[in-house]
């Protein structure tokens, strides 16, 4: 079981977080706030809680393998590898820049500690069955996570996917769906809706759990359930709102692709450090 | 400072314009609308305007059975993503069938900046130039692309029409400017050398030609906005006259516009040339300028190359 102060350790690590996504895109004029903030508490809770990993040692025999299918995140990736220790936090301020290892969609070519190179949509998924049907192949005890933005389901290829990791009892891979119900025309409802996407994994032979995915004992609970499932893969659909954590940029479309204005991130960085200095007093 | 417009807002404009004149033009997009501009047409028409989601391979197949079925269909998203993930479905539900759908792409090329390799496109002239029956397209300018976009809709078959995420110098006079299907139009006469470029290139080509004046260097420049059909006789007669090619593009050196023209004049007027663009490596994050300069597709880029040249001659 979890220990309350473990979730507020993750709780204080998603405030961190979100200040980094701000600061670096504020910084680098682009990218993409709004779904790095929507999966925020997601990636707080598995680098540092849930997934078997070291920075010291990237590419370790006995890690989990995690893959960022919703690449324009990277923000909250690469936020969450710095506090980490993967490479300096300082580092964060090089987003999108020439030369960087933090591309503006993530590169693993260019930044030990990303376990694939993403950035077109609907291509993760079928990475991360590859190296979950390598693992079993192996007869390995690794395990393999990934997030997908909901708008990315619509991709034929996420189901081609789906149906694969069913096939072949990817039993070792998690994902979960940042279901913030927003993409960059519209909602997902208005563009092309995927509800109910719960039942379409089912139908495709997944185990299916739902979750608010800013409740990190919802998270957790949830990833607990996804380890002691033998058959199936399981998706973790999660609940979420875009620009999460920052009142002005909740549900708003705008945010999906601009960063917010020095005026907006002092704003933003108070709510931050006020939501912080709540979470410290309960450690 | 030369006056700019977006290639992609000129499409967005004569897209609502079309749609004005003929009811039966509908447009699709893959939840880029914004972006591409053809969010336009869908306030304007939104009866007329399929999302077809995050789906590209899906927006062409649903492009093509709009067209079966008579319309005029113009279908938009990012060049990497329309090209790339929907090859297939653009060579066998498109072209092979011969169908009324123009693909218009935005954010081609390494201009895209700080988004990334993954989503530069690079190598989208080659594997639409490939297709039996594909038209490709790139415009030099904004006042190009509009023109370029109603010649398009006008005639039938699939066309590939590649355009850029920034607003570019304009380089023809809206009122003077007349594009013509399949031509490649000498924009300055000279006969030394002759650069052929093509999109973003035409402009920095023109300037390149100006320095060289000014080092009694005389330089043709062409502008070839229609890469196939390709005008292999302004391009042979321009290579008799001159003697020396630079071909200048945004794009990959294997299989673009330098390949496009090296293949006509190595049958017909074999001579040297020199081709700019980017040399077969993935593009990355930074600023558009940045990656301009550092790929040498500048001015003093393609000034390097005639030089190259012009000792070959
Ligand atoms: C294949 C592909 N098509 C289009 C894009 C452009 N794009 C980037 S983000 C995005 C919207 C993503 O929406 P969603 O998956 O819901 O992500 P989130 O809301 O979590 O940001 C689009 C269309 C892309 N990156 N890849
Ligand atoms: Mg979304």
């Amino acid at each position: 079981m979890i220990t309350k102060t473990e979730v507020h350790n993750i709780m204080k690590y998603s405030c961190l977080i979100r200040r980094h996504i701000l600061e670096m895109t504020l910084i680098a004029k682009s990218g993409h706030p709004g779904g790095s903030l929507s999966m925020t508490d997601i990636i707080s809770t598995l680098y540092f809680y849930w997934l078997k990993i070291d920075p010291k040692k990237p590419l370790w025999e006995e890690r989990d393998y995690f893959v960022l299918a919703k690449g324009h995140a990277s923000p909250a990736l690469y936020s969450a590898m710095a506090e980490r220790g993967f490479f300096p936090v300082s580092y964060l301020k090089t987003l999108r820049q020439l030369g960087t290892g933090l591309q503006g969609h993530p590169d693993k070519r260019r930044l030990p500690g990303i376990e694939m190179s993403t950035g077109s949509l609907g291509q993760g998924l079928s990475i991360m069955v590859g190296i979950s049907m390598g693992l079993k192949l192996d007869k390995k005890p690794n395990r393999v996570f990934g997030v997908l933005g909901d708008g990315e389901c619509q991709e034929g290829q996420v189901w081609e996917a789906a149906m694969s990791a069913a096939h072949y009892n990817c039993s070792n891979l998690t994902i979960f769906i940042d279901k913030n119900n927003l993409q960059i025309d519209g909602t997902t409802d208005e563009i092309m809706s995927i509800d109910p996407i719960g039942k379409k994994f089912e139908s495709f032979g997944w185990n299916v759990l739902t979750i608010d995915g800013h409740n990190i004992l919802e998270i957790v609970s949830a990833l607990e359930k996804a380890e002691n499932e033998t058959k199936k893969p399981t998706v973790i659909v999660a609940n979420t709102v875009k620009g999460k954590g920052v009142s002005f940029m909740e549900h708003q479309l705008c945010f999906h692709g601009s960063p917010c204005t020095d005026e907006e991130f002092c704003i933003a960085e108070k709510e931050l450090k006020n939501a912080l200095g709540e979470i410290t007093c309960q450690i | 400072m030369p006056d700019l417009a977006g290639t992609r807002d000129y499409f967005g404009k004569t897209l609502v314009e079309l749609g004005n004149e003929n009811p039966n033009i509908v447009v699709l997009d893959a939840d880029l609308s914004s972006s591409t501009r053809t969010s336009m047409f869908r306030k304007a028409y939104p009866d007329r305007f399929f999302n077809a989601g995050i789906a590209e391979q899906n927006c062409i197949g649903m492009a093509a059975g709009l067209a079966n079925l008579g319309k005029i269909v113009f279908a938009s998203s990012f060049a990497m993503f329309i090209t790339g993930r929907a090859w297939e479905q653009i060579r066998n539900s498109v072209s092979y069938a011969y169908l009324n759908v123009k693909i218009a792409a935005t954010h081609a090329g390494i201009t895209v900046g700080e988004d990334g390799a993954s989503h530069q496109a690079l190598e989208d002239i080659a594997i639409m130039r490939v297709i039996p029956e594909m038209r490709v397209l790139v415009p030099a300018d904004a006042i190009e692309a509009g023109q370029m976009i109603r010649s398009a809709a006008e005639m039938p078959g699939p066309f590939y029409i590649r355009m850029s995420r920034g607003n570019t110098p304009l380089v023809f006079n809206s009122i003077e400017y007349q594009y013509e299907y399949g031509k490649s139009k000498v924009i300055r006469e000279g006969e030394d050398v002759a650069i052929m470029a093509t999109g973003i290139m035409v402009y920095l080509a023109l300037e390149a030609a100006n320095e060289l004046q000014k080092e009694n260097i005389k330089v043709s420049v062409v502008n070839i906005s229609s890469i196939k059909p390709i005008d292999e006789e302004t391009i042979i007669q321009v290579a008799k006259k001159t003697r020396a090619i630079v071909t200048a593009e945004e794009h990959s050196v294997f299989g673009g516009l330098g390949s496009a023209v090296a293949e006509v004049l190595c049958q017909h007027c074999p001579v040297p040339i020199e081709m700019l663009g980017i040399q077969g490596v993935f593009g990355e994050s930074g600023k558009p300028d940045e990656l301009l300069i550092k790929h040498h597709l500048t001015t003093e880029g393609i000034i390097d190359k005639v030089k190259k040249v012009l000792k070959r001659k």
